[in-house]
């Protein structure tokens, strides 16, 4: 669907290479913790070896980059796909059954949306010492979802009072099969666009949150993390932090490209 | 319209009841030891562990424990930062007006040249001006903010010397007001233009489509056809009606603003709420960086509460239904 159009085509083109090269890229690049010149342990601007340089530990930059897509890639869609059940099961819960259910979820939701998820993350993340990426993972899902919820409780009410709904239950349909046979399926569409646009998101959060030093913890290569590290020496050797940033703004440039470019191949009315 | 206003108001301060319940339950419930870092490396006995515990009422069970935190807020109490060990509601009322002025500086930006390249694209639809401008205000979403200011302050303020890279005031001016202000607006142009370039693809986005809505409507066929100058059809006539939508959404940009503002302020040593609370992420700061963040969600509630009701005030639709 994103295919239609040149700017989801590019961006589709640009998401699989760099899923291609998570996948791939390990096996053919250098070790991404080898130091190259244990003796001077300086980074050297790229070269033939090394086309993005070496850091001030002496490692491959380019490598560093490669494997950073495939932390980055992996907790977006992760946690991802974790706000969007959670996200999705709420709304349908809020948006089916209403009345007083529906109203304390959606205060809650309201409560939640009031605090910027960044910092509910600093929050949490501020408390233990160092956090296990899949635990990361979880955190970073779990505060994702309420938008989301909004969403599908907003789909749900409109379908409801389809007719193809109120035939099911005339049908004598179960609570289930109305749920996940009617309901679901029609918010597959909203759901979709949203799960692209929010791995855009995520890539750029986990990446704030390892610039800050709480997202995925060194030695493991993450773009943020990476960029921090690179901080002291951005003056003297600027291809260290300039090529992660790179990474980060075109992976979430291609994610939000795709993601339009579903949203205006499922809604034509907002082209 | 008294009773919309009434029920607008008592919606909000649930929200933020909500929202403050919320966060203390989401640092009092989850696992992790607020108190591991207070033995400096050593693992705390069991009298010192009492003795902090009683000193920040971890002791007390849970309800008594929000109780007390729920009364403090209501008297302007938010506790003693750890890291300065000064009550957290000065520490904030400090760093406030650097990030209001960062902040609005930048809504300032998003909201008039935002606003003018919406509607510019919107006039032209499909054009290549239209497709590039798109894409570009996209990129600048996607660009972390941290890196961006990064990159400016190295090229712009270390390489070539143009503006100041870090800091909001040169201690070593001379002069008077005037040249402090002239000082402090130096300080203000990288910060502002990194966050506003990170963040105006919203507003540009909403006008466009907002603005695509109204010259579809008969009214602008009817101003076209009473042979109006294309300037008086577009501007007195679409933008007018098209800026409405646009406007309530004022308060939907300030988290994106806030969250920015953390990374920026920390990036430029910006003096802010932005880099204190990155500051207390680093001391582990906890009084600080709850105080923080209840005072980031009522901002956000108040300020979405505004712009509902300056709404509701412009536009009559609203205000008699």
């Amino acid at each position: 669907m994103a295919w239609r159009t040149p700017r989801g085509r590019a961006g589709l083109v640009f998401l699989g290479f760099v899923a291609g090269l998570a996948l791939l890229g390990p096996a053919l690049l250098p070790d991404p913790f080898r130091q190259f010149d244990l003796l001077e342990l300086a980074s050297t601007p790229p070269s033939a070896e090394h086309p993005f340089g070496t850091d001030q530990l002496s490692r491959d930059v380019l490598s560093r980059v490669v494997s950073g897509a495939r932390i980055s890639l992996s907790v977006a869609a992760l946690a991802v796909t974790l706000s969007l059940t959670l996200g999705a099961a709420v709304g349908l819960v809020a948006g089916y059954w209403g009345g007083a259910v529906d109203a304390a979820l959606m205060r809650l939701v309201d409560g939640a949306l009031a605090v910027p998820r960044l910092f509910l993350l600093l929050l949490v993340l501020a408390v233990p010492e160092r956090v296990p990426l899949i635990i990361l993972i979880l955190i970073i899902g779990t505060t994702g979802w309420f938008t989301t919820s909004r969403l599908v409780r907003a789909e749900t009410l409109r379908l409801r009072e389809e007719s193809f709904v109120r035939a099911a239950e005339a049908l004598g349909a179960s609570r289930r099969r109305i749920i996940f046979r009617h309901l679901l399926v029609n918010t597959a569409g909203p759901l979709l666009v949203a799960a692209t646009l929010g791995v855009g998101d995520v890539i750029l959060l986990e990446a704030g949150l390892s610039f800050l030093g709480l997202g995925v913890q060194p030695p493991a290569p993450s773009w943020g993390g990476m960029i921090m590290d690179a901080r002291p020496v951005l003056e003297a050797a600027p291809w260290v932090g300039i090529f992660p940033g790179i990474a980060i703004t075109l992976t979430v440039l291609a994610t939000n490209l795709v993601g339009d470019a579903l949203r205006d191949a499922l809604d034509p009315r907002g082209a | 319209m008294r009773h919309w206003l009434l029920r607008r108001t008592l919606q909000a301060a649930l929200t933020l009841a909500v929202a403050v319940v919320l966060l203390f339950l989401l640092t009092h419930l989850l696992p992790g030891d607020p108190l591991a870092r207070e033995g400096a490396g050593r693992p705390l006995t069991s009298v010192q562990r009492e003795a902090l515990q009683a000193r920040y009422g971890l002791d007390r069970p849970l309800l008594e424990q929000l109780g007390t935190f729920v009364g403090g807020l209501a008297r302007g109490d938010l506790g003693v930062s750890i890291e300065y060990g000064r009550p957290v509601v000065g520490l904030l009322a400090e760093r406030l007006p650097a990030t209001a002025l960062l902040g609005g500086t930048v809504l300032v930006l998003n909201f008039t040249v935002g606003l003018w390249l919406g509607v510019r694209q919107a006039v032209r639809k499909g054009s290549a001006e239209d497709r590039w401008l798109t894409t570009l205000s996209l990129a600048g979403y996607a660009t972390p903010s941290f890196w961006l200011g990064l990159v400016l302050a190295g090229i712009v303020g270390v390489r070539w010397h143009l503006l100041p890279p870090a800091g909001m005031r040169d201690p070593l001016i001379a002069g008077g007001t005037l040249a402090a202000a002239a000082d402090v607006l130096r300080h203000l142009v990288l910060p502002a233009l990194t966050l506003s370039l990170v963040s105006i693809a919203g507003t540009m986005r909403y006008q466009r489509n907002a603005m695509l809505e109204t010259l579809r409507l008969p009214y602008i066929v009817t101003a076209r056809a009473k042979g109006l100058s294309e300037r008086q059809v577009i501007w007195r006539h679409g933008w007018r009606n098209a800026l409405f939508p646009v406007l309530t959404l004022f308060g939907l940009w300030l988290p994106i603003l806030v969250s920015g503002s953390v990374f920026v302020e920390t990036v430029f040593a910006w003096p802010g709420l932005g880099s204190l609370a990155a500051a207390a992420v680093n001391g582990r700061d906890y009084p600080l960086l709850m105080g923080a963040s209840v005072l980031v969600a009522t901002i956000v509630i108040v300020a979405s509460l505004l712009s509902d009701v300056a709404y509701a005030f412009l536009d009559p639709r609203v205000r008699l239904s």
